[in-house]
C-alpha cells in the first residue's frame, strides 16, 4: 500500500450503541501507535472532521475505514455510500457491520409493529391522538425532517462491498490492536493484505477450541436454563450441563470470555471460519449432542430451548440465509 | 420567515442530534427543535426472547454504560420471577456498579464537560480538549485519569465477565462470585479511587470555584430552570445507585413523594411529538404543559444534581461532606444551575469510589453464596437503577415460561429530553437577537447547556456523552447559506 505521509484511518458508526468506539479508546496505550502509524481523518467520537470534509477528500484517499453499525435509516446508507467511495479499505468493524448484531432482531418485526409499540402500546406513552414521528413535518414556524427507516436492519456488505470483517460485540480491545499491527506492517512493507474478504483480529476456529472448561463425550438429555441450575459447575463444559452454549459455531477471538465465567456463549463474534449460516451449523452442532434417537424425545429435548430465533439467530439474523433470498429493503418505510 | 439556523451536532448527515432554530420576522428566536433521528426498537423485538436474556440484550441499547442496562434488566428479572437475591449477590453487583461509575464520572469530567471550566469557555478551541486540561493541571494527571478508567474496567470485568457488555448477573443472582486474592485486588484499586476522587474535587474547587467569573456563569440566568426532580434514594434518603425507592422533589425543593419499582407507571408518561423519534417523559401526576419551567409542568430533570436535590444525604462520610458544602454554596437545596451539574458529579464520583472500598471490604462479598434459584412462576418485573445520566427504568412482562410478551423502558438520558430542548431554547433566546452576529461563542454557550447533562443519546440513539461539536448553518428566506459558524470541543 502506497501512501505519501501517514496512511489516513477513518472510523464511523451507524445504527450502533458506541460500545465499538469504546473497544477502540480502551486499547489505551496503544492508540499511540495509532497516532504514530495513521493520520485520523473521522472518528465523529474522538474528533472533529465533518461529514462536508469527508465529501471534499479525492475519492479513495482514507486508507483504511472502520465502519461500525447496521444500515437502519436512510442516513446510514448515504454514510455507508460515501465513505466506500472514499476509501481504499472498507472494513465491517463489530457485530452490527457485519451481521446485524441485536438490533438486526428487528428484521422480525415490521416498521409498523415498532412503531406502534414505542410509540402506542408501551404503557407510559401517554399518546390519545396516535402520532408518529414523520420524516417531514410542517411545524408551524417551518418544515422539519427526520431520516427514514428502511422496513430491515441490513449489514454493510448488503449495501456496499466490504473489503474486511472485524467481528464480535465489541471486537475485543486485543483484536483490534493486533489489526492495528497487521495493517501498520503492511504500510511498513513487512506484510501484505490477506485476501478481500477476510476477517482479521479474531481466530479461526470455534470458541470452544479456546474454552478451558473439561470436555467429555457430549451427550444432551435436556436442555436447561440458567436460572434454573443449583450450582453451575465451573470446570465442565457448559453444554454438557445442559445450558445451550453458542460454543460450537462461534469464532475464536474472544478468549472464549462469557464461558469462563460461567456464562454462555450467545455468539457475538459471529460464524467460524468457513460457515455460511451460523444458525444452520449452531443446529447441526446441538442436534449432534442430543442423546435420543426418538423423534418424540427430541422433540421434547428442543423444547428445552423455548427462542430458537434468538437462540440460533441473535446477532445473526440480518446476515443469516433466512433473509437473504429476500430483497424486503427494498423501497423505504415512511413514518406515518 | 426571515431566517433559519441549523446546528447540527455531529453534522446534518451523521445527524445524532440536531438543533433547528426559528427565528421570526423581528430575527428574535420563535421556537427551538431539538431532533432525534433513530429508533431501534428494542421494545419491539425484545418479545418473544427469554427473560434471563434481557441483561445480556439490553446491554447492546448503549455500549458507553452497558452496566446500567445490565443492572436494570437483571432487576427486573429477578422481580419476574419474585426471587430475593442473595446479600453477596447484590453487593457484587453494587460493586461492580459503583467502580462502572468511577470510570464514567471521571470520563466525563475530565474529557468532556471538565474542559470548559478547566481550559475555560473563551480559550482557543484547541486547547479546550482532554490534553488542554492535562496541560494545565500537570502530565501525572492524564495518567491518573486513564488509570481511574483503567481500575474501573478491571472491576467490571473481574466481576461481570467483559470489559463492555458484562455478562454474569442473571435472574436469582449472579453466576459467579469472587474469591479473597481478586477481593483484595479490588479493594486496593478502590483505595486509590478515592484518593483520585478527591484529588478531582480538590482540582475543581480551586480551578472552578475559585474562579468567580466561573462562579457568576454557574449561577447565571442563563443556564437555570426551575423543574422537578427525581433520583434514587436508600431507606434514610441517601443517594443510591443501584437500588431504593426513585424520589420526587418540586422545583421549591419539597418531596412530593416516592416511588418503587412496581410503582414507577403511577408517575412517569411519555409524550409522542411528529418530529423527533424519541418520546419526552414526564411527571404524570402534575402532566404535560410543554416545554415550561415551574410547579405546574410535569418536566422533571434526572442527572447527578438531580439525585443530590432529591436526595437528603449522601451514604459515605467524605461525600456527605462535600455534599453539605455544595448546598451551602449554591444558596440552599435545591439547586436549579444546570452547570451545577458538573460538581454534583464530582461528589458522585466520590461516593462511588467510597462505596466500592465498602462494599470491597464487606465480610459477605466473597461468599460462594450468589445465586438463588427461581420458584415461583415468572409473570411481571421492573427494575430501577440510576444511570449516570438519569433513572433507568426496565418493566418486562412474561408468560408462565418466563419469555417476555411485552417490554417498556425509560432510559437515562431520556429523562432529560425535555429539560435539555429547554437548555437550549433558552440559551438560544437569551443569545440570539435581531442584528446578533452568530460566533463560537455563541455556539459553545448553546453547547455547553447541553453538555452539562452528559447527554448520551447512545441509549436513545447512539451519539457519545457530550462530545458535540456543533455547526450552526444559517439560511436567509430563500434557503441560501449565508454563513457557516463552527465550532470544536
Amino acid at each position: 500500500m502506497m501512501t505519501i505521509g501517514k496512511a489516513k484511518l477513518g472510523l464511523y458508526w451507524a445504527c450502533s450503541c458506541g460500545g465499538c468506539d469504546i473497544a477502540t479508546l480502551n486499547i489505551h496505550e496503544k492508540i499511540l501507535e495509532v497516532d504514530a502509524a495513521f493520520e485520523i481523518v473521522f472518528w465523529p467520537v474522538a474528533m472533529d472532521a465533518k461529514v462536508k470534509d469527508v465529501e471534499a477528500m479525492p475519492d479513495g484517499s482514507i486508507d483504511l475505514m472502520l465502519f461500525n453499525g447496521g444500515i437502519r435509516t436512510t442516513e446510514n446508507e448515504e454514510m455507508a455510500h460515501l465513505l466506500r467511495r472514499k476509501s481504499k479499505i472498507l472494513v465491517a468493524f463489530g457485530s452490527c457491520a457485519s451481521e446485524g448484531c441485536i438490533p438486526g432482531l428487528a428484521n422480525l418485526s415490521p416498521v409498523s409493529s415498532i412503531f406502534d409499540v414505542s410509540y402506542s402500546a408501551t404503557p407510559t406513552t401517554e399518546n390519545p391522538q396516535n402520532i408518529r414521528p414523520t420524516i417531514t413535518w410542517q411545524a408551524p414556524e417551518g418544515e422539519l425532517h427526520l431520516p427514514g427507516l428502511f422496513p430491515v436492519l441490513r449489514t454493510l456488505d448488503q449495501v456496499v462491498p466490504v473489503d474486511y470483517y472485524i467481528p464480535g460485540c465489541p471486537p475485543e480491545s486485543e483484536e483490534i490492536a493486533a489489526v492495528i499491527e497487521q495493517v501498520t506492517q503492511v504500510l511498513d512493507g513487512k506484510a501484505s493484505l490477506p485476501p478481500k474478504g477476510s476477517t482479521l483480529g479474531a481466530g479461526k476456529s470455534t470458541v470452544c477450541d479456546e474454552c478451558k472448561r473439561t470436555k467429555n463425550v457430549k451427550e444432551i438429555h435436556q436442555f436447561v436454563r440458567i436460572q434454573s441450575l443449583e450450582r453451575i459447575d465451573p470446570e465442565l463444559c457448559l453444554l454438557e450441563q445442559g445450558l445451550p452454549c453458542n460454543g460450537p459455531a462461534t469464532r475464536s477471538g474472544c478468549g472464549a470470555l462469557c464461558p469462563q465465567v460461567s456464562a454462555q456463549c450467545i455468539g457475538c463474534h459471529g460464524p467460524a471460519e468457513g460457515v455460511i449460516d451460523y444458525g444452520a451449523r449452531l443446529m447441526s452442532a446441538f442436534a449432534s449432542v442430543i442423546a435420543s434417537n426418538d423423534p418424540k424425545e427430541i422433540g421434547q429435548i428442543l423444547d428445552g430451548i423455548p427462542d430458537p430465533a434468538g437462540q440460533f439467530y441473535r446477532f445473526n439474523l440480518a446476515k443469516s440465509l433466512l433473509r437473504s433470498g429476500r430483497q424486503a429493503w427494498e423501497g423505504l418505510e415512511e413514518g406515518k | 420567515m426571515s431566517e433559519r439556523i441549523t446546528i447540527d451536532p455531529i453534522t446534518r448527515l451523521e445527524g445524532h442530534g440536531k438543533i433547528e432554530i426559528f427565528l421570526d420576522d423581528e430575527g428574535e428566536v420563535a421556537n427551538t427543535y431539538f431532533q432525534i433521528p433513530e429508533l431501534r426498537g428494542f421494545e419491539r423485538f425484545c418479545v418473544g426472547r427469554p427473560v434471563e436474556e434481557m441483561p445480556l440484550l439490553t446491554n447492546r441499547i448503549c455500549g458507553v454504560c452497558p452496566e446500567a442496562h445490565h443492572m436494570a434488566a437483571a432487576k427486573a428479572a429477578d422481580a419476574v420471577y419474585k426471587v430475593t437475591i442473595p446479600p453477596a449477590a447484590k453487593k457484587l453487583r453494587e460493586l461492580l456498579y459503583s467502580a462502572f461509575f468511577v470510570t464514567d464520572h471521571t470520563t466525563h469530567f475530565y474529557a468532556l464537560g471538565g474542559p470548559d471550566f478547566i481550559i475555560g469557555p473563551d480559550a482557543p478551541v484547541a486547547e479546550r480538549n482532554i490534553l488542554g486540561v492535562i496541560h494545565k493541571v500537570g502530565l501525572e494527571t492524564g495518567s491518573q485519569v486513564i488509570q481511574a478508567r483503567k481500575y474501573g474496567h478491571r472491576v467490571v470485568e473481574m466481576i461481570g465477565g467483559r470489559k463492555v457488555h458484562p455478562c454474569t448477573s442473571i435472574p436469582g443472582g449472579l453466576t459467579q462470585g469472587i474469591n479473597e486474592e481478586q477481593r483484595a485486588e479490588i479493594e486496593a484499586m478502590g483505595r486509590w479511587a478515592i484518593e483520585f476522587a478527591q484529588f478531582s474535587l480538590k482540582i475543581f474547587n480551586q480551578i472552578v470555584m475559585g474562579n468567580p467569573e466561573y462562579v457568576e456563569m454557574i449561577l447565571c440566568d442563563a443556564y437555570t430552570h426551575h423543574t422537578y426532580y427525581i433520583g434514587t434514594v436508600d431507606e434514610n434518603n441517601r443517594v443510591n445507585f443501584y437500588d431504593g425507592r426513585v424520589s420526587v422533589v418540586d422545583p421549591d425543593g419539597m418531596r412530593i413523594g416516592y416511588y418503587s419499582g412496581a410503582e414507577y407507571l403511577d408517575w412517569i408518561a411519555e409524550r409522542v411529538e411528529p418530529w423527533t423519534y424519541l418520546k419526552f417523559p414526564y411527571l404524570k401526576k402534575i402532566g404535560w404543559k410543554g416545554f415550561v419551567d415551574g410547579k405546574d409542568s410535569g418536566v422533571y430533570m434526572a442527572t447527578p444534581l438531580s439525585r443530590l436535590n432529591a436526595a437528603d444525604g449522601m451514604a459515605t462520610p467524605r461525600a456527605q461532606e462535600e455534599y453539605e458544602r455544595f448546598f451551602s454554596t449554591l444558596g440552599g437545596k435545591p439547586v436549579h444551575q444546570r452547570l451545577a451539574i458538573h460538581w454534583a458529579r464530582l461528589i458522585e464520583l466520590l461516593y462511588a469510589a467510597e462505596r466500592w472500598v465498602e462494599l470491597a471490604t464487606d465480610p459477605e462479598i466473597t461468599s460462594d453464596n450468589f445465586h438463588t434459584v427461581p420458584t415461583e412462576k415468572p409473570s411481571e418485573g421492573v427494575g430501577i437503577v440510576e444511570a449516570p445520566r438519569g433513572t433507568l427504568t426496565h418493566h418486562y412482562w412474561t408468560d408462565e415460561r418466563g419469555l417476555v410478551t411485552k417490554v417498556n423502558l425509560v432510559v437515562g438520558t431520556t429523562n432529560n429530553y425535555a429539560p435539555i430542548s429547554m437548555s437550549v431554547n433558552k440559551a438560544a433566546r437569551d443569545l440570539i437577537h435581531n442584528g446578533t452576529i452568530i460566533t463560537e461563542g455563541l455556539l459553545n454557550r448553546i453547547e455547553m447547556a447541553f453538555r452539562a447533562y452528559d447527554p448520551c443519546f447512545g441509549c436513545a440513539t447512539h451519539a457519545m456523552p457530550g462530545k458535540m461539536p456543533l455547526e450552526a448553518i444559517i439560511r436567509d428566506a430563500h434557503g441560501e447559506v449565508v454563513e457557516v459558524v463552527r465550532q470544536y470541543c
